[in-house]
């Protein structure tokens, strides 16, 4: 599997990420690169074997139903690049 | 589905008929104090970004760390929907750009939810009852606020809803019209707020539907479908599916072919219309989070979390039909509210007396209910109390009062006399009902003797008797009791 300019081009487009045409070439061959690394993986007979999801056997942390964070609006707007009172302010985005 | 198509479901095009096919995903928020993955309080309202912490904003390194309170309250809900619940389930990142999205991507599950197939008991009028199948609940993220009419050229995000846990609710399409689809958000609703999961709320967003509605001519395959996203009232969400299904039927009819595609509802010109589509919008790109390992619990969990469910509607229905001898139909619009239910034990067991449930029942779902929706509330909501019911209906019982006289003691209630014992106003006013037979017998001869052209008639047409019913109640201020007053009546015109 190998991906060609226009898909490198999409994926750029779905992520928002700023991509010139220059870089296309260069992007694409690292995307591939990854790509067979994986194909190489796949060659591998994982039969029967349960998909591994953590080094460690352990189960998931889980968390009590309290209030513990939050009401720190400045922080959390400190570096937005535009802001009106405690909103975001963004470039319009309308449906 | 090819199941056979109900006549009463069809709908009429120019070229015959067909049938509407439906099937919803409801977003139910979470009841819980803090997120789905972090510590901020999920409160409604509250200063913009306030209820946020660094997680929901996607801060560089922040971990998601799962609330155990939101799985229990999924567990619940996937009960009460007598679905299958997964011991072991995953969550993955749904990816998509949107500026009130943060992280880019949303906590979601995709191929393993934490709740599988179920169904659902719902019931469209007194005498149809229809099952929708549930296809799987699962847990994922809220997303944030963005404010789009401040600016003509900025958007305003409050990211206070973000990472806020909701449950998608995915039935299976088994609804044929608008009305299946109200009663099946209905009685679901019903079910998310007597376990507590969810408080059901839409107008504050708490419970939002995406309705998908097809049309097919009887007996074809599935159609193409639209999703209407968004639709947050019970009312809108039927006007939706109607008019979507006109549009649908009107562009096959015209030999067009429905796209596939997500519309809006927009109530105010009660039409549906395409979302500007941004072509790859459904390119989700979905993986396993990496940040999150399986989540995992026993049946040992789950059988916990079930002994702690509370009496959920269809089994508290089928107890006020065995308990109380109820028609299944009063039964169903008593325990559509869990308040209301409860307020109507009250009222049958009031003072450890029993009385009759019937009675209770019929005063509930009659002028005492008129009088809620008047007011906007529930039955249970009102000032008057379980206890006023209870001596209300005592009154009737006893022949203290005819149900007539009632009503207007309910009126006084209702009025004046908010916190009286219907007792005392019935004693105070001096409405119990004359059952004094001399003092019944004196109002009828005064009624006859007045009247000698109305006895003949009378007596040649005995369906007259009603005036003179009526002229003894007016006579007696509506006190005399109705059936001496007829029994009199007959006994002395001799019909």
């Amino acid at each position: 599997m190998s991906v060609d300019q226009a898909t490198v081009r999409r994926i750029a487009h779905l992520a928002r990420i700023k991509v010139s045409d220059d870089d296309v070439p260069h992007l694409q061959e690292e995307l591939n690169a990854i790509l067979r690394f994986v194909e190489e993986l796949a060659s591998v007979d994982v039969e029967g074997v349960e998909a591994m999801t953590s080094v460690m056997p352990m189960p998931m942390k889980k968390r009590q139903d309290i209030v513990t964070d939050g009401e720190i609006a400045d922080v959390i707007l400190a570096n937005a690049p535009e802001r009106e009172d405690h909103f975001f302010k963004v470039p319009k985005v309308v449906e | 589905m090819t199941t056979q198509a109900k006549p009463s479901k069809l709908i009429k095009g120019a070229t015959g008929d067909f049938e509407i096919v439906i099937g919803m995903e409801i977003h139910a928020q979470v009841t819980s104090r803090s997120k789905l993955f972090s510590g901020a309080s999920t409160e409604f309202g509250g200063e913009p970004n306030a209820h946020v912490s660094l997680v929901d904003a996607a801060m560089p390194g922040m971990l998601p760390v799962i609330n155990q309170e939101c799985v229990a309250q999924a567990v619940r809900t996937g009960l009460g929907l007598e679905a299958q619940i997964n011991l072991r389930s995953v969550f993955d990142r749904k990816n998509y750009f949107y500026p009130d999205l943060p992280q880019g991507y949303q906590i979601s599950q995709y191929k393993s939810p934490i709740v599988g197939e179920g169904i659902v008991a719902v019931d469209v009028s007194p005498t149809e009852q229809i099952k929708v199948g549930i296809e799987r609940l699962h847990l994922e993220q809220d997303a944030g606020k963005s404010l789009h009419d401040q600016s003509a050229t900025e958007s305003l995000v409050d990211l206070n809803r973000s990472g806020v846990a909701l449950m998608e609710i995915v039935s299976k399409p088994d609804m044929r019209s608008s009305d299946e689809a109200r009663a099946y958000v209905t009685k679901l609703r019903t079910i998310l707020r007597y376990i507590g999961s969810c408080d059901g709320n839409m107008e504050q967003g708490s419970l939002r539907a995406d309705v998908n509605v097809s049309v097919r001519r009887p007996g074809e395959p599935l159609g193409t479908r639209c999703e209407i996203k968004n639709v947050n009232s019970i009312r809108f969400i039927g006007q939706a599916i109607e008019v979507e299904a006109r549009r649908q039927i009107g562009v096959i009819e015209d030999g067009g072919v429905v796209q596939q595609e997500t519309r809006l509802f927009d109530p105010g010109r009660g039409e549906t219309r395409s979302m500007r589509s941004k072509e790859e919008a459904h390119d989700y790109r979905y993986f396993p989070d990496p940040d999150l390992l399986p989540l995992e619990f026993d049946q040992a969990y789950v059988d916990a979390l079930k002994a702690g469910l509370p009496e959920l509607p269809d089994a508290k229905k089928e107890r006020f039909i065995t308990e109380y001898g109820l028609p299944a139909y009063d039964a169903g619009v008593l325990v559509a509210d869990k308040e209301t239910a409860d307020y109507y034990e009250a009222a049958v067991r009031h003072g450890g007396a029993t009385r009759d449930p019937k009675l209770v029942a019929n005063w509930l779902t009659g002028d005492v209910a008129a009088y809620a929706n008047s007011v906007g509330l529930s039955v249970a909501q009102t000032h008057i109390k379980p206890g006023q019911i209870a001596s209300l209906v005592d009154l009737i019982a006893d022949a203290t009062i005819s149900g007539k006289i009632a009503k207007d003691v309910l009126a006084i209630l209702i009025g004046d006399e908010k916190d009286a014992d219907p007792k005392d106003i019935v004693a105070a006013r001096g409405l119990q009902q004359v059952t004094d037979t001399g003092a019944i017998a004196a109002a009828v001869d005064a009624i006859i003797k007045a009247n000698p052209d109305k006895v003949a008639q009378a007596q040649a047409k005995p369906s007259m008797l009603g005036w003179f019913v009526g002229q003894v109640m007016k006579q007696t201020g509506g006190k005399a009791n109705p059936q001496a007053v007829n029994d009199e009546l007959k006994a002395k015109l001799g019909i």
